[in-house]
């Protein structure tokens, strides 16, 4: 039998301290980055705006590229190559082109491709990929990104509400708000543009983390089932130990489907790569070092009657 | 053991079915053949796939009123609707998707579209066609000092000081066309351009009598055409014009010498005739006039369209298309049923989607682009090998994973994986969902997360094991005991996936659709379809003492 981290009795609890504060520097310096360095970057989904995708069959030069959008009055334009120095994302998405669009959201990339096509000839490049989203549709998105957080983090907690106890629920409702935190620090360090995709991945890591502290959790809620006269430090220890092995092979085969997403998926899907990749680091991560040490500052500051831990059973 | 048959029965079945679901059947498709797309009937896997990977457009209208509100825009739409799909279905396009959205959108897939633009030319084109009589009665030559004094008055142009200096140029039009190449008839008509220069305001210089004298037929330089557009737009002016008279801009710029310049037409407001009675359109190439669409009017229209032109024979009549007019030759004499549009420089597909959007009717109201999303072909084709591949890998690598860890009770889980696999894509393809580049992300994630259900069984059962349970006890232990966090896991997975289809586009959608699958198929593939495995195995070797785990 092959078998990882069995029987381990490392004392996870311990390094709470140092996790907090690795955590919430992290947090502060992707938040940080966020305030001073211009907030998030939103893709054309929400602000409305120009992207297309470009392969040119050689590779154009960047400033005639701009200067190419610049006289056609397309300017600010995000312009970032990716795979080779032959594909082009551009990204028209400064005020006054999203107002362009306000009357038809074609016209920017109509403009686009007929300014190139003037520069650099009909066939010279190819366009893969458009997306032209007008003002209003975009500030719609925008909403039913906001909508679609808040409520399933909603009904996230009706469900832990349900599910737990409060002590367990406060404590995993607050793992998850951090993974929401780490996981746009991330985002921002990496430079994610923040799609619906990007959205998407987030709330399924949410999902995703929030698994793993349940699955603590209940092995938490069957130790104090079976070992009422344990302190609860100890407890925590040995339901983290004992849960590990499962940790670290979920987390590898998990890995290895978005790893391989990351690199052989392609250029759309990476950012949803990237940040379920992080969000199974931050999700095993809260589980151990907030959610638990949340919880045993909860169970003592509000301790459980002796008696009463048979009863923390699952309710019906 | 009749248990173990209903167990083993239920995997057959849900097998079967799952083949039967995923049976290659025959569709319409754009397939690339020698280098170019083009629509075959082929043989494949019923599985739908979203814009993303096959390419194509998506198409979001919305009633444009900016040019004035639309009353019932529910009921305006539903006609719209009517019409944009009869355009569509004209269009040719495999399998296209027009619906309402709310109150006040339409959305269009067109799959495998590979000149969106000309696609959404085709759509949103009002088509409403107008026949008008052109101005007779000079009523803008009359007024050209009273609306120049408008803008003045209003402080919308200053007293003309460097206004004549600007129009100089353009004055000298009808030299130009003297001695032009155009071809039209020559010696400009100087007289009327000078009774337009009456004042010099910008109407008296800018705007220039068309050579040949033509009634209600003007010019402007196409560099000066929206300073024009503008006056012409104040409401001020707009009370001033005459009564029952129309001001529209032609639809093509003419060149002389090396200048643009457009035609501004002054007509009667009332229309002859429109193209409501229109029964059929189609292009045509005719030598000397080059592409133009003729079109047939029913026997209403025809009567109607003969008396009027009867009446206004050696009259000028523009054909107006969406407020452009295409183009205003004489009436020689009445004309029946028959007329037909010139095209100008048009090419021919211009002249197909023109008469392609008259036989299928005008839209009812305008409509505007709110949103819209192109993929190439090749673009979806390479998004699907490389999200395969993905997921080929995940899967080697995902199974390697459990083989070497769990061994032998690793290759029931890595049949449970293909049982996953197997269900996921029945279910999307019974349910008929449409398979995204996010949904294949989503599918290629669920390997992963697919196996968890497993580490979660055989870590429980190892544990039991450990505790000195028999193997059969520990395997029952472990299912029992797993079971609880699996139903977790899924619940709060499915709820985010539920509201994500909820808020989601087209491409989210996907992704949670495929989730939501996913989830399903884990329960029976890797719970229910895996304890099986077990129960056989268990029945097979009774009295066993160790389990390889």
């Amino acid at each position: 039998m092959l078998r990882i981290l069995h029987g381990t009795k490392i004392d996870f609890i311990k390094y709470w301290r140092t996790a907090a504060i690795l955590t919430v520097a992290f947090i502060l310096v992707g938040m940080g980055s966020a305030i001073f360095k211009g907030g998030f970057p939103l893709s054309i989904e929400f602000t409305g705006g120009t992207l297309m995708q470009l392969e040119f069959t050689t590779a154009p030069d960047v400033s005639k590229l701009r200067s190419t959008l610049d006289a056609a009055g397309i300017r600010g334009a995000e312009i970032t190559t990716f795979g080779s120095s032959r594909d082009f994302t551009i990204r028209a998405q400064e005020p006054e082109q999203v107002a362009a669009q306000a009357a038809g959201a074609e016209k920017v990339a109509t403009q686009i491709e007929a300014a190139l096509k003037a520069a650099y000839g009909e066939g010279a490049f190819k366009v893969g990929r458009v997306e032209s989203v007008g003002p209003r549709v975009g500030a719609e998105l925008a909403r039913g990104a906001v909508y679609a957080i808040l409520i399933s983090f909603a009904v996230t907690l009706a469900y832990l509400a349900w599910r737990f106890e409060w002590r367990f629920g406060l404590s995993a409702v607050l793992a998850t708000a951090h993974d929401i935190l780490t996981t746009i620090a991330f985002i921002k360090l990496l430079h994610l543009e923040i799609s619906l995709t990007v959205i998407a991945a987030i709330l399924t890591v949410i999902g995703y983390s929030l698994n793993d502290t349940i699955i603590i959790f209940d092995r938490v809620r069957e130790n104090l089932h079976k070992n009422r006269k344990m302190p609860f430090y100890d407890l925590l220890n040995l339901s983290v130990n004992e849960t590990l092995p499962r940790s670290i092979l979920t987390h590898a085969t998990t890995l290895a489907a978005t790893i391989s997403l990351l690199v052989l998926a392609g250029e759309v899907i990476r950012p949803f790569a990237w940040v379920m990749s992080f969000g199974i680091f931050t999700g095993t991560f809260s589980s151990v070092y907030v959610a638990s040490p949340i919880l045993m500052w909860v169970e003592n500051k509000y301790p459980r009657a002796n008696e009463a831990r048979g009863t923390t059973r699952p309710k019906p | 053991m009749t248990n173990l048959k209903y167990r083993l029965l239920t995997i057959v079945l849900l097998v079967l079915a799952s083949a039967w679901a995923l049976y290659p059947r025959t569709v319409v498709e754009r397939v690339k053949r020698d280098g170019v797309f083009v629509f075959d009937t082929i043989q494949r896997v019923p599985l739908k796939r979203g814009l993303d990977l096959v390419g194509g457009m998506h198409l979001t209208l919305e009633i444009d009123e900016s040019k004035g509100a639309v009353a019932n825009k529910s009921e305006a739409l539903d006609r719209a609707l009517t019409v944009v799909r009869a355009r569509i279905d004209e269009f040719g396009v495999a399998e296209p998707v027009v619906q309402k959205i709310g109150n006040d959108r339409i959305a269009v897939e067109l799959p495998g579209i590979d000149d969106p633009d000309r696609a959404t030319e085709v759509v949103q084109k009002a088509a409403w066609l107008q026949f008008q009589i052109t101005d007779k009665s000079q009523a803008f030559e009359k007024n050209v000092a009273r609306l120049d004094g408008i803008l003045r008055d209003k402080g919308i142009v200053a007293a003309a000081k460097s206004d004549t200096g600007k129009g100089a140029p353009k004055a000298a039009l009808p030299n130009l066309f003297a001695g032009g190449d155009t071809g039209k008839k020559a010696a400009g008509d100087s007289s009327a351009v000078d009774s337009v220069r009456s004042s010099d305001g910008p109407f008296a210089t800018k705007v220039v009598k068309a050579p040949g004298g033509d009634p209600g037929m003007f010019m402007v330089a196409e560099s000066d055409r929206d300073e024009i557009d503008a006056y012409l737009r104040h409401p001020d002016v707009q009370a001033a014009l005459p009564p029952g008279k129309q001001v529209k801009w032609g639809a093509d710029t003419i060149m002389a010498g090396n200048v643009a310049y457009r035609g501004l037409y002054v007509l009667d407001a009332r229309p002859i005739i429109t193209g409501e009675y229109l029964t059929d359109a189609k292009p045509n190439t005719v030598p000397g006039e080059g592409t133009i669409v003729e079109f047939q009017l029913n026997n209403e229209g025809g009567r109607r369209f003969k008396s009027e032109t009867g009446k206004h024979v050696r009259d000028y009549m523009a054909i107006v298309l969406d407020d452009r007019v295409m183009s205003a030759p004489v009436i020689q004499s009445a004309i029946g049923t028959r007329g037909q549009i010139t095209m100008g420089g048009a090419g021919l597909q211009a002249a197909q989607d023109l008469a392609l959007v008259l036989r299928a009717g005008a839209l009812p109201v305008p409509l505007k682009v709110a949103d819209r999303r192109t993929i190439g072909a090749s673009l979806g084709q390479d998004s699907i090998e490389k999200s395969v591949r993905a997921g080929i890998v995940a899967i080697v690598a995902v199974v390697l994973i459990m083989l070497v860890y769990y061994r032998f009770s690793g290759m029931m889980a890595v049949g449970g994986l293909i049982l996953y696999v197997l269900y996921t894509l029945a279910v999307l393809a019974g349910f008929g969902a449409t398979l995204t580049l996010p949904g294949l992300a989503g599918f290629v994630l669920g390997i992963g997360i697919a196996v968890d259900a497993n580490v979660l069984i055989f870590e429980r059962i190892r544990e039991e094991l450990d505790h000195g349970k028999s193997v059969r006890t520990a395997i029952e232990e472990g299912f029992k005991h797993a079971m609880t966090a699996i139903i977790d896991t899924n619940v709060s997975t499915a709820l985010t996936a539920l509201v994500l289809y909820q808020y989601g586009t087209g491409p989210v959608k996907g992704f949670a659709v495929t989730l939501l699958a996913g989830l399903a198929a884990t329960l029976v593939a890797c719970v229910f379809s895996v304890r099986t495995f077990y129960l056989v195995w268990l029945n097979r070797n009774r009295g066993v003492e160790s389990l390889s785990i």
